[in-house]
């Protein structure tokens, strides 16, 4: 599903260059529940970003589902994310003047879908996270684990291949944290594939493979004790 | 173009303005003011322009009069300061001579004269007048009929009185026509009363007679007191007064280069001036309301730009699910286009809300300062159409600082 080679990416910051990912190499196969575990600045936002199409790699090799991922415009792009990737954000990144319904029903606009079909969708996924009766409510109006389930809702709505959630639970507490972390583990189970970044270990563990990365490289890929037992 | 007709896309725009509603408002302000200066103005200036064409809606404008003075130059044995008198032979001269470009010609006499009805009397202007006057100058009248052909034929003495002088000779009610008014210890019957004008008039009240009548009353001969030319449509009238003139000075033995010898008043040239003084106040109000509207429409865009960067989290979050560039372009260019048109419409409604009551206030009545304030549909629609071109324009300077920004730096403002 996501294949990545040799990934390389460095910021400019003035005259120097900031080496980020140094060499990434990560194969991510249909179904499969991942975390990238690092502390901050160990380049796994750099390495959302580029997965999910939101910033361009330097060196390197990136294929998603088996496209091969070079020179995009940004419209090429804007039809990639919409098609293939769902994002579930750390500041869950709802539009505050639209209800939960048309938060979730925004991706299936882009796709160019009918009013009432998308809402029709957007209300099945608002109620497989159960907030159905919470599709007329306006962000500001939910819990922030309400709003992050919306976040999901929406991230699911268009049918990607990939989910990517950057920091799911950074702003939640505990208790959310594990119903969202549960809810992603639904998902997969269901056979979506999801990319999970955390600096949490408690996360981490609750997911099926945690890649940890440091200053840019690959420091150990291993599979958890959830994927043995579902195995 | 299938977007402009997408619910959708409205709906995005309609949820963009409602969330914010004091912008909204102050934007729409602004361009509302710019067309409302323009349609108020272009309206008013309009009524004053009616109110000129009232002032000269009686007079025939292409018009020339010719009157005798005394020459400047000898010439032919003639010494300078001769006088002379235009006579009925030149009538006829010019009506044959230039039958192309003249549609009419009055020769007129005039004096002034005791008017007597019975132990009423009054002193007014008496004039020997064609029928054809009534073309030229146009009288209205309250009672009877003007002067006609058989009057004249006929030596009738009859006259045509103003409304002045019915009041000054007639008592109130008393019906004037067929009534006999002595003018020079002559009786004329009243045939007809005519209604004081509103505009130019060069008479004041004057009873007219048969100019056959005046001739022989006042025993004038072939001599006339002045005339009155109008012109035929498509001729150059000055080109005819200079050429007429000069047929007139060659029959009168007046030195070609006379510029005395001859008086004449061109009115289309005198009303030629006070029309460029209206196209002048037109063109002042084009440029006021139009540099108001382009100001309006800046601060749109103004206003746009700010919303734009108070919004661009909100655009990384619509492109990274998916929102493609122009689609984002799209939506903000529409939503200045949408508020240039609704304050464009307000604009107008407003302005001509302010033309109507203009014409409530001061737009009827002999005194009347703008008539019929208005402006033209086609006017409305230029001023319109230019307003939603500019709106367009102005749109896509923050539509483009919509996109010039990467999602991924977009996402990480907080």
């Amino acid at each position: 599903m996501i294949e990545i080679k040799k990934l390389h990416k460095s910021y400019p910051i003035g005259k120097d260059s900031l080496h980020v990912l140094k060499g990434i190499d990560l194969h991510i196969k249909e179904g499969e529940f991942v975390s990238i575990m690092g502390s901050s600045g160990s380049g796994k936002s750099t390495l959302l970003n580029i997965v999910g199409l939101l910033d361009e790699h330097d060196e390197g090799e990136y294929y998603l589902n088996g496209q091969l991922i070079d020179n995009l415009n940004e419209k090429k792009a804007a039809i990639l994310r919409n098609k293939f990737l769902g994002f579930v954000f750390q500041s869950f990144n709802l539009i505050s003047y639209k209800t939960a319904l048309e938060n979730v029903a925004l991706p299936l606009y882009y796709k160019g879908m009918a009013r009432k079909e998308r809402l029709k969708i957007a209300m099945d996924y608002l109620d497989k996270v159960e907030l159905k009766d919470w599709a007329n409510h306006l962000p500001n109006e939910l819990s922030g684990g309400q709003k992050q389930r919306v976040a999901i809702a929406r991230a699911l709505v268009t049918q990607p291949k990939v989910v990517l959630a950057d920091e799911p639970t950074g702003a939640l507490d505990s208790t959310t944290t594990d119903n969202v972390m549960d809810l992603l583990r639904d998902i997969n189970n269901e056979g979506m594939t999801v990319f999970v970044i955390t600096h949490e270990e408690e996360v981490a563990e609750q997911t099926k493979r945690i890649v940890r990365l440091k200053d840019g490289v690959i420091i150990s890929d291993e599979l958890t004790n959830i994927n043995s037992k579902a195995v | 173009m299938k977007f402009l007709f997408d619910s959708d896309t409205w709906q995005e725009i309609y949820g963009s303005i409602r969330k914010n509603k004091t912008r909204t408002a102050i934007t729409i302000v602004g361009v509302l003011w710019g067309i409302f200066l323009l349609v108020v103005l272009l309206g008013a200036a309009r009524g004053i322009e009616n109110n000129f064409n009232k002032i000269f809606g009686n007079f025939a404008t292409n018009s020339v009069f010719i009157f005798p003075r005394a020459t400047e130059i000898p010439f032919k044995g003639f010494q300078k300061n001769r006088r002379f008198s235009l006579t009925t032979k030149d009538v006829e001269v010019l009506k044959s001579e230039y039958s192309n470009e003249i549609k009419l010609l009055a020769p007129r006499s005039q004096t002034s004269n005791l008017i007597v009805k019975d132990f009423k009397t009054g002193n007014f202007q008496v004039s020997g007048d064609y029928p054809v006057l009534d073309k030229i100058q146009k009288k209205e009248l309250m009672y009877g009929r003007f002067l006609n052909g058989n009057d004249i034929l006929s030596y009738a003495k009859v006259c045509v009185i103003s409304e002045e002088m019915y009041k000054q000779l007639f008592e109130k009610n008393e019906m004037p026509i067929g009534q006999l008014v002595k003018i020079n210890s002559i009786n004329y019957k009243v045939v007809g009363v005519y209604k004081r004008s509103n505009g130019i008039s060069f008479d004041g009240d004057t009873a007219y007679i048969p100019f056959s009548t005046f001739q022989k009353v006042y025993n004038r001969g072939n001599r006339i007191g002045w005339m009155m030319i109008t012109a035929n449509d498509g001729i150059d009238i000055e080109q005819m007064e200079v050429d007429i003139l000069l047929t007139l000075k060659n029959l009168h033995k007046v030195h070609p280069d006379d510029k005395r010898a001859f008086g004449s008043i061109n009115l289309g040239v005198e009303i030629g001036k006070v029309t460029g003084f209206l196209t002048g106040m037109q063109f002042l109000t084009w440029f006021v309301g139009i540099a108001t509207l382009i100001a309006g429409v800046f601060a749109i865009g103004n206003i746009l730009l700010i919303t734009v960067k108070e919004r661009t989290k909100e655009i990384g979050i619509r492109r990274a699910l998916g929102a493609t560039p122009i689609s984002i372009r799209r939506q903000i260019v529409l939503e200045s286009i949408f508020l240039t048109t609704v304050a464009g419409m307000l604009g107008i409604v407003f302005g001509a809300l302010v033309l109507f009551g203009l014409d409530k206030m001061v737009g009827s009545g002999d005194d009347a300062i703008l008539i019929n304030p208005t402006v033209n549909i086609p006017i409305i629609l230029l001023a319109f159409l230019l307003l939603v071109i500019l709106g367009t324009l102005i749109g896509m300077i923050p539509a483009y600082m919509a996109t010039i920004v990467k999602p991924i730096e977009a996402l990480r403002e907080e």
